[in-house]
C-alpha cells in the first residue's frame, strides 16, 4: 500500500516525464552523432591510402594464386548460413571469413574487386616496391615498377625507375593542366563564340536582314574564330603528341608486365612505405582534388567540384528569388489586407502549400515553368535557336524557381511572425512623429522583422538544399559539362543544366555501374552535403544574430 | 533660412506671443473641441465633449481609468484611425481647421501635433537616429542640419549634457527616464505646435518622474501641452488648467488651482477627495 502510494507521489512529481524528456533527446543527439560519424568514417576513410598487400592463396583444388590489392571489407559469417549459401564448410568451423579485396586493373581482369575465403589464404606479405597508378580510365592500377620508356625506349629500370617515373610524371601533369587550360577555356571560348554566331546569323535570316554586309561581318569573325581554333588544335596536338611520350612498364599480380602511357596517369605511389606524414599529405590532397576536381569515371572516380558548385549556385539563386516574393507577400497580408475571411483561407493554402510532396512541385515546374514559360521564352526571344531549346528546357533558373516555391510558404509565415511581433507602441511612435504607414514599414517595422525573414529564410535554405525529388525533373544532370558561372559573357548562364550533391549521390549510389567503387563516394558526398547545408545554415544563422542584436526589440 | 535661424525665430515670436498674452491676460486657444462624440464598435465612449485648450499652457485630464482621456487626447492626433472599428462625430479645430476635414493630410496634422506614449517606445537605432527619425521622413538628410536640430531638440528635452558623447549608442541602453526624455525630444525635434503627452511618468521611477514634470514646466513656453495622468498631485503640480472626465463625459474644466481647491460640481470634488476611483 505504501510503495504504491510512493509510486503515485513520484508520478504527480513530475519526475518520470522530465526523465522521459531528457530520454527523448538524448536519443535524437546520439542517432545525430551516430550517422554523422557512420558518414565521416566511411566516407574520409577512403582517402586514406591503405596498405597495397600481395596474397597468395589457393582454391580448393587450383593451383597457388597471388593477387595485389587492398582489403576494402572483412564479412564474417556463421557456417550454418554459409553452408546454405553453398560453401563447404571443415568439421569444428563456426564462422566463415572473407574479404573483399580491391585489386584493380579492371581493365586486364574485367573486375577490380574479389573475395577471398581466409582459410585459402596461404601468404601475405606487404612488399615496399608495390606501387598504386591513378588513372583516368578503368580506376586504379596495382603492379610493380619494371621500367620507365620515353618513345618506347627503356630510359629507366629497377631501383632507379622509381625517381624517373615521378619525376616524367610531374612534366606529364604540367602538359595535362595545359590541355585541359586549352580544351575548356580557350576552345570552350571558340566554340561558345562560333555558336552566338550561328545564332546571329540565323537570327538576322529570319528577319530578313541578311545582307551582303552581314555576311560578310560574319564571316570575317567566323575566320577570326576559326585561325584562332586551328592555332589551338596544333598547340593541342603538339602538347598530345610530348604527353604521349613517356610510358611505365609494370608487373601485375599475374606476371605479366602492363605499360601503361603516362597521359593517362592521374598519381603514382608507393603506399607501402609511405610514412605517416606522406599519408596524411596523401589524404589532404585527395581530399582537395575531391573537392575541388571534374567528377570522371561515371562519376566514381574524380571530384565533385561541380556539384557542390551547382548546389551552392542553386540555393542561393533560390533565395534571391525566395526573400523579396515571401516578405512582399507576408507584408501585404500582414498590413495591408483586410483581416477577414479571405485573408484566413489564403493563410490556409500557405500553410497547406508547405505540405504538398516536393515531386509535385517538380511536375508542376516541368509542365508549367519549363514548358509553358520556358516555351513561350523560346518562342519569343529566341526563335533563331529553334529546334533546340534554350529555357524551355530543365535549367538552373526553372530549379530555383521551383525550389523558391517549395519553400516560399516557409518564408512567409516566419516574416508573418515577425511582422506580429512588432509592439505596437513602435509603429504607433512612428506615426506620430508624422510617419506615413509605409514609411513606418520601411524605416521601422521591416528592420525590425528582419531577423524574422532571416530565420524564415534559413529553413528555406536548410529544405532546399536538401531537396532532390524535384530537381530531377527540372534541372539537375549527372554530368554537366560545363558550370553554370563562367568566363563567357553574360557569366551567369541560367538556362543551364547544373551537378547538385543529393542527385550525386543517388547517381553515385544507385545508378552506377560499379558499386563496389562508388560506395566509399556516396558517403563523402553525403558527408559533404551535410556540411554545405550546415555551412549555407551557419552562413544565414550569424546575419540574423548579426539583425537580432541590432534590432533587439524594446524589453517586456 | 536653416533651421537653427528658424527656430530662433520661432522663439522670438513666441515670446513675443507670451509676453503680449500674460500682459493682457488673455488666452488665445489652440485646440476647440466641438460635440466630439466618439464610439467604438457601436459603444459611445465619448459623449458630446466641448473644450477649449488654450495656447502654450498646460492642460491635464484627469479621471478614472476607462473615462475616455486617453481616447480624446489620441483624437487630437486622429491615432484613432488605426484602430478598427471606430466612428467619430462633432470637430476639433486646430488653428480654426477642422482636423477631421478631408482634406487634411494625416501624416502633416501629426507633424504639427507630437505625441509622447505611456511606454517610452525609442526606436531600435542609435540615439541621434532617432531624433533625426521625424526629419529623415520630411526628406531632411543635410548633415550639418540634422545635427543642430538634434542637439537643440536634445537639450530641449534636457538629455544633452547626458547623452552627447553616446549619440551613436543605441537608444535601448538608456534607461527608462532617458528613453521617455528621448522620446520627447524626438517629438519636439520637428517643431509640433502641440504636444500630447500620454501618462509621460507612469512607467518611471519618482525621480525621473520629476525630471520630466521639470521638463514639462520649460516645454510650456514653446509648444501647447495636453497630459493624460492618473496622479492628481501631478496634474496639480504641472498643469494650468485641468479636466475631469468620468465615463465618456467631460464633468468640469477650469485652471487647476480652482478645480482642485473649489471644485464646482461634486463629482468632481469626490474624484480628488478620493472618494471613488
Amino acid at each position: 500500500m505504501i510503495k504504491l502510494n510512493m509510486i503515485n507521489t513520484w508520478f504527480k512529481s513530475g519526475t518520470p516525464w522530465v526523465w522521459l524528456n531528457a530520454a527523448g533527446v538524448s536519443l535524437c543527439l546520439i542517432m545525430v552523432i551516430a550517422v554523422l560519424g557512420l558518414v565521416a568514417v566511411r566516407g574520409v576513410g577512403h582517402f586514406w591510402p591503405s596498405r597495397v598487400m600481395q596474397l597468395s592463396y589457393q582454391e580448393d583444388e587450383g593451383s597457388l594464386k597471388t593477387i595485389f590489392g587492398e582489403q576494402v571489407d572483412r564479412s564474417v559469417t556463421p557456417a550454418v548460413m554459409a553452408k546454405s549459401t553453398g560453401h563447404k564448410m571443415a568439421e569444428g568451423e563456426d564462422t566463415l571469413i572473407q574479404y573483399l579485396i580491391k585489386t584493380g586493373n579492371r581493365d586486364v581482369t574485367g573486375t577490380d574487386f574479389r573475395w577471398i575465403l581466409e582459410r585459402n589464404i596461404k601468404q601475405r606479405d606487404f612488399p615496399a616496391q608495390m606501387m598504386v597508378v591513378e588513372r583516368r580510365e578503368w580506376g586504379n592500377f596495382y603492379g610493380q615498377l619494371v621500367a620507365v620508356k620515353e618513345n618506347g625506349k627503356i630510359i629507366a629500370s629497377g631501383d632507379g625507375a622509381w625517381p624517373v617515373a615521378l619525376e616524367r610524371l610531374d612534366a606529364a601533369l604540367a602538359i595535362f593542366d595545359e590541355i585541359v587550360h586549352l580544351e575548356k577555356k580557350e576552345i570552350g571560348a571558340v566554340n561558345y563564340g562560333l555558336e552566338r554566331l550561328r545564332l546571329k546569323q540565323k537570327k538576322l535570316q529570319l528577319k530578313n536582314r541578311w545582307d551582303a554586309e552581314a555576311e560578310k561581318e560574319v564571316a570575317l569573325e567566323k575566320a577570326g574564330y576559326e585561325a584562332q581554333y586551328n592555332q589551338y588544335q596544333t598547340q593541342l596536338s603538339l602538347l598530345y603528341q610530348k604527353a604521349r611520350r613517356d610510358s611505365l612498364v609494370a608487373k601485375i599480380d599475374n606476371g605479366s608486365e602492363q605499360e601503361i602511357s603516362l597521359s593517362k596517369i592521374v598519381k603514382i605511389y608507393q603506399p607501402n612505405t609511405m610514412t605517416l606524414f606522406g599519408r596524411i599529405g596523401y589524404f589532404c590532397s585527395k581530399f582537395a582534388e575531391f573537392l575541388t576536381d571534374d567528377p570522371r569515371e561515371s562519376n566514381t572516380e574524380g571530384g565533385i567540384f561541380p556539384a557542390i558548385f551547382g548546389t551552392i549556385m542553386m540555393v542561393i539563386m533560390m533565395s534571391i528569388i525566395v526573400t523579396p516574393f515571401g516578405v512582399i507577400a507576408a507584408v501585404y497580408m500582414r498590413e495591408y489586407a483586410k483581416q477577414g475571411f479571405i485573408t484566413r483561407l489564403i493563410r490556409i493554402a500557405v500553410n497547406n502549400l508547405a505540405g504538398v510532396p516536393s515531386i509535385v512541385y517538380g511536375v508542376f515546374g516541368l509542365g508549367f515553368f519549363v514548358y509553358i514559360l520556358g516555351g513561350n521564352i523560346d518562342q519569343l526571344f529566341f526563335p533563331e535557336a529553334a529546334p533546340a531549346p534554350v529555357y524551355g528546357t530543365p535549367g538552373l533558373l526553372w530549379a530555383s524557381i521551383t525550389l523558391a516555391l517549395l519553400t516560399l510558404p516557409v518564408v512567409i509565415v516566419s516574416t508573418e511572425e515577425g511582422l506580429s511581433r512588432i509592439p505596437k507602441s513602435i509603429r504607433e511612435g512612428s506615426l506620430a512623429l508624422g510617419a506615413t504607414k509605409f514609411e513606418t514599414l520601411w524605416l521601422t517595422v521591416l528592420p525590425m522583422a528582419s531577423p524574422a525573414m532571416m530565420t524564415g529564410l534559413i529553413l528555406a535554405v536548410a529544405r532546399a538544399a536538401g531537396e532532390v525529388a524535384p530537381l530531377m525533373l527540372v534541372g539537375v544532370v549527372k554530368l554537366a559539362p560545363t558550370l553554370p558561372l563562367d568566363g563567357n559573357a553574360p557569366f551567369l548562364h541560367l538556362d543551364r543544366k547544373f551537378m547538385h550533391l543529393g542527385f550525386h549521390i543517388y547517381d553515385v549510389g544507385f545508378q552506377s555501374p560499379n558499386v563496389e567503387a562508388a560506395r566509399p563516394l556516396v558517403y563523402a558526398t553525403s558527408l559533404l552535403l551535410v556540411v554545405v547545408i550546415l555551412g549555407l545554415n551557419l552562413t544565414a544563422i550569424i546575419i540574423r544574430n548579426r539583425l537580432r542584436e541590432k534590432y533587439r526589440a524594446l524589453e517586456g | 533660412m536653416t533651421a537653427q535661424e528658424v527656430r530662433t525665430h520661432a522663439i522670438d515670436m513666441n515670446s513675443f506671443i507670451n509676453n503680449r498674452s500674460n500682459s493682457e491676460e488673455l488666452n488665445e486657444i489652440s485646440i476647440k473641441v466641438e460635440n466630439l462624440n466618439l464610439f467604438y464598435a457601436g459603444k459611445q465612449a465619448l459623449r458630446d465633449i466641448n473644450m477649449d485648450i488654450p495656447k502654450k499652457k498646460v492642460t491635464a485630464y484627469i479621471g478614472p481609468s476607462g473615462c475616455g482621456k486617453s481616447t480624446l487626447l489620441r483624437c487630437i492626433n486622429r491615432m484613432n484611425d488605426l484602430v478598427d472599428n471606430v466612428t467619430i462625430e462633432g470637430k476639433i479645430l486646430l488653428d480654426n481647421e477642422n482636423i477631421f476635414d478631408k482634406s487634411v493630410n494625416v501624416a502633416a496634422l501629426r507633424r504639427r501635433v507630437g505625441m509622447v506614449f505611456q511606454k517610452p517606445n525609442p526606436f531600435p537605432k542609435t540615439i541621434f537616429e532617432n531624433v533625426a527619425y521625424g526629419l529623415r521622413i520630411q526628406g531632411i538628410n543635410d548633415k550639418r542640419v540634422l545635427a543642430e536640430t538634434v542637439e537643440n531638440a536634445l537639450r530641449g528635452a534636457a538629455l544633452w549634457d547626458e547623452m552627447k558623447d553616446r549619440l551613436n549608442d543605441n537608444a535601448l541602453g538608456m534607461s527608462g527616464g532617458q528613453q521617455q526624455r528621448l522620446v520627447i525630444a524626438r517629438a519636439i525635434a520637428i517643431e509640433p505646435e502641440v504636444l500630447l503627452l500620454d501618462e509621460p511618468a507612469s512607467a518611471l521611477d519618482p525621480i525621473s518622474t520629476l525630471k520630466i514634470e521639470e521638463l514639462i514646466n520649460e516645454l510650456k513656453e514653446k509648444y501647447t501641452i495636453v497630459i493624460v495622468t492618473h496622479n492628481m498631485q501631478q496634474a496639480a503640480r504641472v498643469s494650468d488648467y485641468t479636466a475631469f472626465m468620468y465615463l465618456g463625459d467631460l464633468i468640469e474644466m477650469g485652471t487647476t488651482s480652482e478645480l482642485f481647491t473649489n471644485p464646482r460640481k461634486k463629482q468632481t470634488e469626490d474624484y480628488i477627495t478620493g472618494r471613488y476611483g
